[in-house]
């Protein structure tokens, strides 16, 4: 009973219990506190979380190793910024309430345990930690009938792929005899012929994953919630929960289903050509910046996944990698997003950004380099990211996957360098609002994280390999 | 005499299972009856993990039963509090008119 391994998630815990006390004690606002609380606590939460050892926690429910480490830093990071982006438009937006933070701090601890979990009940009780604050947050803007409207699409489709990882779960553990990992690699192992339940099993919890990740076909979500959900929201959605779904695939696939990646493989292939083609030319006739987004997130987990449809060590890498590099470069995307507002009304068209290049030269360059970065030109982050992938593949002969991944980062790059475009060469209709500190903050961290990379990619590629190789071990 | 065994169990469950995506997805009336769907599903799987449970001699499997029954009652009331908060905006729980967004 190794429950210090657990420490940084039981500080969550106990952090969000306290700023929710306090947070609905006081009679004045306390939105404020109750998040710098909040970023507080997640700041500590990643130091603890860089100075956990290695170990099994909770009999063999818990798990910590390099993969979990990184997956949770990435988790945290994306989190913060999340907060740092609603901090300001909740309150132009008059929903600035106190439980934001704390919903959001839930979610994190419920993404920490998902990225640790070593047993399906443990993966299955922070999927839902995750998923209920997710659906909540979604319909966070309660008088807006879109908030309502997203967060109802997201809680039934949600709730429809917990259902399908609950069956799959049920499965697992009926063919193999057990819920922990170890356990169920060893039954997968077994005798030559891998059972039939096991295959339905695996198959079942992969649907549900690709659910969480929006990878094609269970994307169908994404679109919807990525517009309606308020705009910080989205970005929340589009990072860490993504990183951390990933990462739990990653994990599910490469531990206790490793002897049947003959079998996912094709699963996860399939998965990944398909996000890329409709994340590509699915975007092409978006005019709202936010379901051009959700498009663009589609396309961006094809790409990951086709480092896991690899298999290989250097794949794995490649994905952890490309969700690092996407989450900071989603994160200054929406930091522009967020500050799109004129006279005080949230804007969300691509036209609405016509003439930054004028109006906010230091946005407008920022932007450039997000969106060079999302289409994957050189020297920016965003090459690196795919450039690892690809090289994945083409290594272990997955030409068709490559070729694809190429073409359509191509025809992606249309609709990215079109919103450069509209910043440089349309005529404005007015200046933005001014931007808040803690968003310019995000903008200018994740921007020269983006242009920077390329000349200190080591610490970034070595902890990388770091987790990857801890998983395999 | 028929024994009844883990095959029907799983059988019963697969049914359940198949009647709670397909009144997910076929639904065109009422979103209440999209989460009762939803409560069939998790059943089902209790009634899975249950079967496999007593046929393995293993406990592991009701006790995950027991957690989805708690996350299934947290659940519900989550997504009755967002029917309660669209009804609110929108008058109306129709599954046709959850339409607005799309393209």
């Amino acid at each position: 009973m190794n429950w210090t391994l657990a420490l940084p998630e039981i500080l969550l815990a106990a952090a969000g219990l306290v700023l929710l006390l306090a947070g609905v004690i006081p009679k004045r606002d306390t939105t404020f506190p109750v998040t710098m609380g909040t970023l507080g606590a997640l700041l500590i939460a990643a130091v603890l979380v860089m100075a956990t050892p290695d170990g099994m926690a909770f009999g063999t429910q818990f798990v910590s190793d390099g993969f979990a480490r990184f997956a949770k830093v990435l988790i945290l990071l994306g989190a913060a910024s999340g907060l740092m982006l609603a901090l300001d438009w909740n309150e132009k937006q008059g929903i600035a309430r106190f439980e934001f933070p704390i919903l959001v701090l839930f979610s994190t601890i419920g993404m920490m345990v998902m990225v640790s979990a070593a047993d399906l009940i443990t993966l299955y009780m922070g999927l839902e930690l995750l998923s209920l604050s997710l659906y909540v947050i979604a319909a966070f803007d309660r008088d807006n009938a879109r908030s309502a409207e997203a967060g109802l699409k997201y809680f039934v489709l949600g709730a429809l792929a917990s259902g399908l990882y609950l069956y799959g779960a049920s499965l697992t553990y009926g063919f193999s005899g057990s819920t922990s990992f170890a356990a169920i690699g060893n039954a997968a192992t077994g005798d030559g012929a891998v059972s039939l339940g096991l295959l339905v099993g695996v198959t079942f919890v992969i649907a549900a994953l690709a659910f969480k990740i929006s990878a094609v076909p269970f994307h169908m979500w994404t679109p919807d919630v990525y517009e309606g959900a308020p705009t910080p929201v989205t970005a929340f959605f589009a990072s860490a929960p993504k990183v951390a779904a990933v990462s739990l695939l990653v994990r599910v696939l490469a531990d206790p289903f490793a002897e049947l990646a003959a079998q996912w493989q094709g699963v996860i292939y399939l998965a990944s050509l398909g996000s890329m083609l409709l994340g590509s030319f699915a975007a092409l006739r978006q005019n709202n910046i936010k379901r051009l987004m959700a498009y663009s997130s589609i396309g961006h987990v094809g790409y990951a996944l086709m480092g896991l449809a690899v298999a290989t060590d250097t794949g794995l890498r490649g994905v952890m990698l490309y969700m690092a590099i996407y989450l900071v470069m989603n994160a200054g995307v929406f930091a522009v997003l967020v500050s799109m507002r004129r006279q005080g009304r949230a804007l969300e068209r691509v036209e609405d950004l016509a003439g930054l290049g004028r109006t906010d030269p230091a946005m407008a360059v920022a932007m450039v380099v997000f969106m060079f970065s999302m289409a994957g030109i050189p020297p920016l982050a965003g090459f690196f990211s795919k450039l690892y992938v690809f090289l994945a593949a083409v290594q272990e002969g997955y030409w068709v996957l490559a070729t694809l991944g190429v073409l359509t980062s191509v025809v992606s790059a249309y609709y990215y360098l079109r919103i450069i475009k509209v910043m440089y060469f349309d005529a404005p209709e007015g200046s933005l609002d001014p931007r808040p500190a803690a968003v310019s903050v995000v903008l200018a961290a994740s921007g020269l994280f983006n242009v920077l990379f390329f000349l200190f990619p080591a610490p970034i590629v070595a902890a990388a390999t770091a987790a990857v190789a801890a998983l395999a071990g | 005499m028929l024994e009844i065994g883990l095959g029907h169990y799983l059988t019963v469950g697969a049914i359940l299972f198949v009647l709670g995506v397909f009144g997910i997805f076929l639904n065109r009336k009422n979103i209440i009856v999209i989460l009762m769907s939803i409560e069939l599903i998790l059943l089902s799987v209790n009634l899975n993990l249950v079967a496999f449970s007593s046929n393995l001699g293993d406990l592991t499997g009701q006790i995950f039963a027991m957690f989805i029954l708690t996350v299934a009652a947290a659940e519900a009331a989550i997504g009755l509090a967002i029917v309660v908060i669209y009804f609110r905006n929108r008058g109306s729980i129709e599954v046709e008119d959850v339409s607005t967004l799309k393209g």
